[in-house]
């Protein structure tokens, strides 16, 4: 089956600074597919040129099949950046029927959605009053609504509890069973195993982008933090070697 | 752009300001407090107040307008919610044009208050009808909206934005006809006001407090104002960019 998205030879700069290095990568449609790498790395820029809001400098960026930002793309993509971007002067239901009014789609899909991230006892609360954890779900419910084919989601487990984080990463999984590509980041490796498919990124540059057991593999260890550590040093080796 | 967005979009804002009251008030009682004010500051001249009160009941929608758009949209800005917005199908002109008609219904309610007020209680007399003269009020707070969207581009913080109140519209305030009469201001000072959007708001006003019906000159400014208008907003639509660096 054809790639969701496909990445080829990007180049972004932000300023003066290269942030990505010439980048190419893909990400299997119906999968959830982790981008890992510390923070800096360049995980949000490529996020951001996934869904057609960043500039590049060369290279180029395909979803479902057409030019990333393209018009007929905003009706299917989904991005839910890092930090909640939803109205905080209004309740959380408000802020989800207003999302789901620009998809055409009625209050019913958002309601569904407020339940689906466990805020249903929340719904008539301003977004104000809403913990860390519960900001970033309300923002999630609102990329949800759409039913996208395509989820961008910009660590979207941070600061969530344990069962909540559970709760979602099976959220994740469903979505992707009933079809939905998502593309997930995150800082912390342990979230890595839990993805079918895994981009490891450093200072712009793809380390690793393979499956989990593969990563393992390829490393000899179990442990994906470990795995991370020994695939930068086993490059910067390389990179000694041959300069 | 959609029909069905941009209303939803309108629907939007004015839920915000409904969830701060606050806001509200101050947006409705301000003006009346100091249409009030003024109207005891010239308590021996009525003629006074005739002139600055009928100009004053156009420039509060303004400022007010002004105010209040260039930190919404700055709110929109900093905390990420026009970014996600230009990723789906919303087009700018939908997220302008809902402000644009929520914040002009915003304003025909303080207009009404402050008018209402000041005919009723105050005894402000123009030659022309209120209602002309609310209707220019409105006018007022659609040309602050749209300068306010395209100003709260150049603020990257909310303390900016409000700076842009006293550098934008203190110098039209000052310009305008409202504190001396233009033709009696320096002469390079006189052109300046000859290109500021709130001179002919003004105008207009003047017009309407010494004519009973429509004048030439009245069309004349309100032209220029509905100009300025389109022009501020499509000016601040190109500062709306789906792909930023």
């Amino acid at each position: 089956m054809e790639n969701a998205v496909v990445i080829d030879e990007l180049v972004v700069t932000r300023g003066r600074r290269p942030v990505l290095h010439g980048l190419s990568c893909a990400v299997p449609p119906g999968s959830v597919t982790g981008l890992l790498g510390p923070s800096g790395s360049g995980k949000t820029t490529l996020m951001r040129c996934v869904v057609g809001v960043q500039k590049i400098r060369s290279g180029s960026v395909t979803v479902l099949g057409r030019p990333a930002g393209s018009p007929s793309l905003r009706h299917t993509v989904g991005y839910v950046t890092q930090a909640p971007s939803i109205y905080a002067d209004l309740t959380v239901r408000e802020n989800a029927r207003y999302f789901a009014s620009l998809y055409g789609v009625g209050p019913r899909e958002a309601d569904r959605a407020i339940a689906d991230v466990g805020l249903r006892q929340a719904g008539d609360q301003l977004v104000t009053t809403l913990s860390g954890g519960q900001r970033a779900r309300a923002s999630l419910a609102c990329a949800l609504i759409s039913r996208p084919g395509l989820l961008v989601l910009d660590e979207p487990t941070v600061g969530q509890d344990p069962v909540l984080r559970n709760d979602l990463w099976q959220q994740f999984h469903a979505l992707a069973e009933a079809g939905t590509t998502l593309l997930v980041s995150s800082h912390v490796m342990d979230e890595a195993g839990r993805c079918d498919r895994l981009i490891l990124i450093r200072d712009g540059r793809i380390v690793a982008d393979d499956t989990p057991a593969a990563v393992r593999a390829a490393t000899g260890t179990d442990d994906l933090d470990e795995a991370f550590l020994r695939l930068v040093l086993a490059r910067e080796n390389q990179e000694k070697v041959s300069p | 752009m959609s029909a069905r967005i941009t209303l939803h979009t309108t629907a939007r804002i004015l839920r915000q300001l409904r969830h701060d009251p606050r806001t509200i008030g101050l947006l409705l009682v301000v003006p009346a407090l100091l249409l009030t004010l003024m109207r005891y500051v010239f308590d021996s001249q009525p003629a006074i107040f005739d002139r600055v009160g009928v100009i004053m009941l156009g420039v509060f929608p303004f400022v007010a307008m002004f105010l209040v758009t260039s930190v919404a949209m700055l709110r929109e800005r900093t905390t990420g919610t026009l970014e996600r917005l230009l990723t789906t199908p919303a087009h700018k002109l939908d997220l302008l044009f809902g402000y644009a008609l929520a914040f002009a219904l915003a304003a025909a309610v303080q207009a009404a208050v402050a008018a209402g007020l000041a005919y009723a209680l105050l005894d402000l007399t123009t030659a022309g009808s209120a209602w002309t003269v609310a209707g220019l009020a409105i006018a007022n707070a659609v040309l602050g909206m749209a300068i306010g969207l395209l100003v709260s581009a150049f603020a990257r913080s909310e303390f900016q934005a409000v700076q842009f109140m006293p550098a934008f519209v203190l110098p039209q305030l000052l310009l305008c006809g409202l504190i001396w009469p233009r033709d009696q201001m320096a002469g390079w000072l006189e052109k300046i006001s000859n290109v500021m959007p709130m001179t002919y708001a003004v105008d207009a006003l003047i017009e309407v407090s010494h004519h009973a019906d429509a004048t030439a000159t009245m069309w004349r400014d309100v032209t220029v104002v509905v100009g300025c208008i389109v022009v501020a907003l499509l000016l601040g639509a190109a500062t709306l960019r789906r792909r930023t660096a």
